[in-house]
């Protein structure tokens, strides 16, 4: 199977400090790839490289077998940030206004919606069932409800990789549940190959099914089976750590 | 005087539609500027604005080509904003308080040079849109065509990038050129807007517009439209309003504008309580 992304001896630095150091990595078509760490490991660093918003000192990034730089096709990738970087609760924007910005991706000059998006925008929000609030204010909602119009505004190209950079910290129990359970199933019934960025190992032990252990570097990268009987596994989280991380639904 | 009276003078028909004209830009770029909060663009831009209105006085340029020398002026200060909050590492606000007060020290220093502040500096200073003449509303209108058509041509990526400007990127929006394109038609809109409320004034008519609309607005295009509205209505009536009650025309749009805003701000508490 061709891999979806691939990354060769990816550095990048800040004011003379490593923030990555020589990353090297493939995700295959299909995958399902939880990447954890520790606060400062690089992380999200690795995740706005690939995604084009910071610019690597070395190394090579190839988004579904084109090389990162001349990557274009904007509208096969989807992406959830944590929260919106400023966000405003007074912007004015409704649930479909919010949503059909996702089909701009990819789009040539000068951008136009045509009725192609708009029953794109329909049927993402029949699926996610968010239909109800189409007219809703994106600042009235609750923050899981919020998190849901931003993950719809990520699927509506019905992208081939999703990437997802903690998509669920402010959210209760419950909502995490309910969303984590959104992407398993786009991941197994569509093929959409996940990235997902978190601290909660527990959730990349249920769902995911490799495993990326970053600290600025490559700790850990392979299959999650193979992970829970690792030495890495026993070094990172202790002799017990595989009942906290290894078990499965 | 009755309104068909005061609309049979010639002056009073190019001061609404001019002033209409400027009005719709500046409400449009405000929804935009406001959400970004980027507000004060427009006052560091008039104040650069003054500064070239007093280089072109102490030259002694005739008021046609005083406005066609300043749009360079003003377009190459908006982009220097954008890069020196860029390349200096430095906010905004403080890239634009460098440039601001750059505009009025040249402003200040080449009036003194020239003997003292004079009566055409005050008209620009405080605004006198019922001076416009029929070149002037030539080049107004040219200038509300090409920003205008500008904001209708990046409409979709300017509000991407206002709506998150990260988010815009991953989307494979260039979001350093859109907001380039931005500031570059403020800076147009300021030199135009100068001649409505006067360079004082002028942030007034880009932010009260919009902020009123966004009290009240439902939705991003619905937004635009309601503050293009709002800004053509003030502008209407604070014009009439001056002229019937011989009051200073830029100060009456700005009162007019402000008791908009309180307006549509109580309507929204009240409809928040029911």
């Amino acid at each position: 199977m061709s891999a979806a992304l691939e990354i060769k001896n990816l550095c990048m630095g800040y004011h003379g400090i490593d923030t990555l150091k020589e990353v090297s990595f493939s995700v295959k078509s299909g995958d399902y790839l939880g990447i954890c760490g520790p606060n400062g490991s690089g992380k999200s660093t690795m995740i706005k490289a690939i995604l084009g918003l910071l610019t690597p000192s070395r190394g090579e990034i190839s988004l579904l077998g084109t090389p990162q730089t001349r990557f274009s096709e904007w509208q096969r990738i989807g992406y959830l940030p944590q929260g919106l970087q400023f966000f405003n609760p007074h912007f004015p924007a409704t649930v479909d206004e919010v949503i059909r910005l996702g089909r701009l991706a990819g789009k040539k000059f000068p951008k136009r919606f045509s009725r192609e998006d708009a029953v794109a925008v329909e049927r993402t929000m029949e699926w996610m069932d968010i239909s109800h609030i189409k007219g809703c204010m994106i600042g009235e909602l609750s923050g899981g409800l919020r998190q849901r119009v931003l993950l719809a505004r990520a699927l509506v190209n019905d992208p081939e990789l999703l990437v997802l950079d903690e998509p669920t910290t402010a959210l209760d129990p419950e909502t995490r549940e309910s969303f984590y359970q959104l992407i398993y199933e786009m991941n197994r019934e569509r093929g959409t190959t996940v990235l997902l960025v978190t601290h909660d190992t527990a959730t990349i032990g249920k769902y995911a099914s490799h495993l990326l252990y970053l600290d600025k570097k490559v700790i850990f990268y392979g299959d999650f089976d193979s992970f829970c009987t690792s030495e890495e596994m026993t070094e990172l989280f202790g002799k017990h750590g595989q009942h906290l991380v290894c078990h499965r639904h | 005087m009755n309104i068909s009276e005061m609309l049979s003078y010639g002056f009073m028909q190019r001061a609404l539609v001019g002033g209409a004209l400027i009005a719709i830009l500046c409400s449009v770029l405000g929804v935009f500027l406001v959400l970004r909060r980027l507000s004060l663009i427009g006052d560091g831009l008039a104040h650069v604005t003054f500064g070239s209105v007093a280089l072109a006085l102490f030259f002694r340029l005739h008021s046609f080509y005083m406005t066609l020398a300043i749009i360079p002026v003003v377009l190459g200060s908006a982009l220097g904003i954008l890069k020196l909050a860029q390349k200096a590492r430095i906010y905004g606000d403080a890239a634009i308080g460098i440039v601001s007060a750059l505009g009025i020290a040249t402003g200040v220093m080449l009036a003194s040079m020239a003997g003292g502040f004079n009566v055409d500096l005050f008209s620009y200073l405080f605004g006198n849109i019922l001076s416009i003449t029929s070149s002037e509303l030539v080049i107004a209108a040219v200038l509300f065509v090409i920003v205008l058509g500008g904001v209708g041509i990046f409409y979709n990526d300017l509000f991407a990038s206002t709506f998150d400007e990260e988010l815009a990127k991953s989307s494979g929006i260039d979001t350093e050129r859109i907001n380039a394109v931005l500031v570059l038609m403020t800076a147009l809109t300021v030199v135009l807007a100068m001649k409505v409320v006067g360079i004082m004034l002028i942030s007034a008519l880009l932010i009260l517009p919009a902020v009123s609309a966004l009290q009240v607005a439902k939705g991003f295009r619905t937004a635009i439209v309601c503050a293009a509205g709002i800004g053509v209505g003030t502008v209407v009536i604070g014009i009439s309003l001056s002229f019937a009650m011989n009051l200073p025309t830029g100060a009456t749009i700005v009162m007019i504008n402000f008791l908009t805003f309180i307006t549509a701000f109580a309507a929204r508490t009240v409809i928040r309580r029911r």
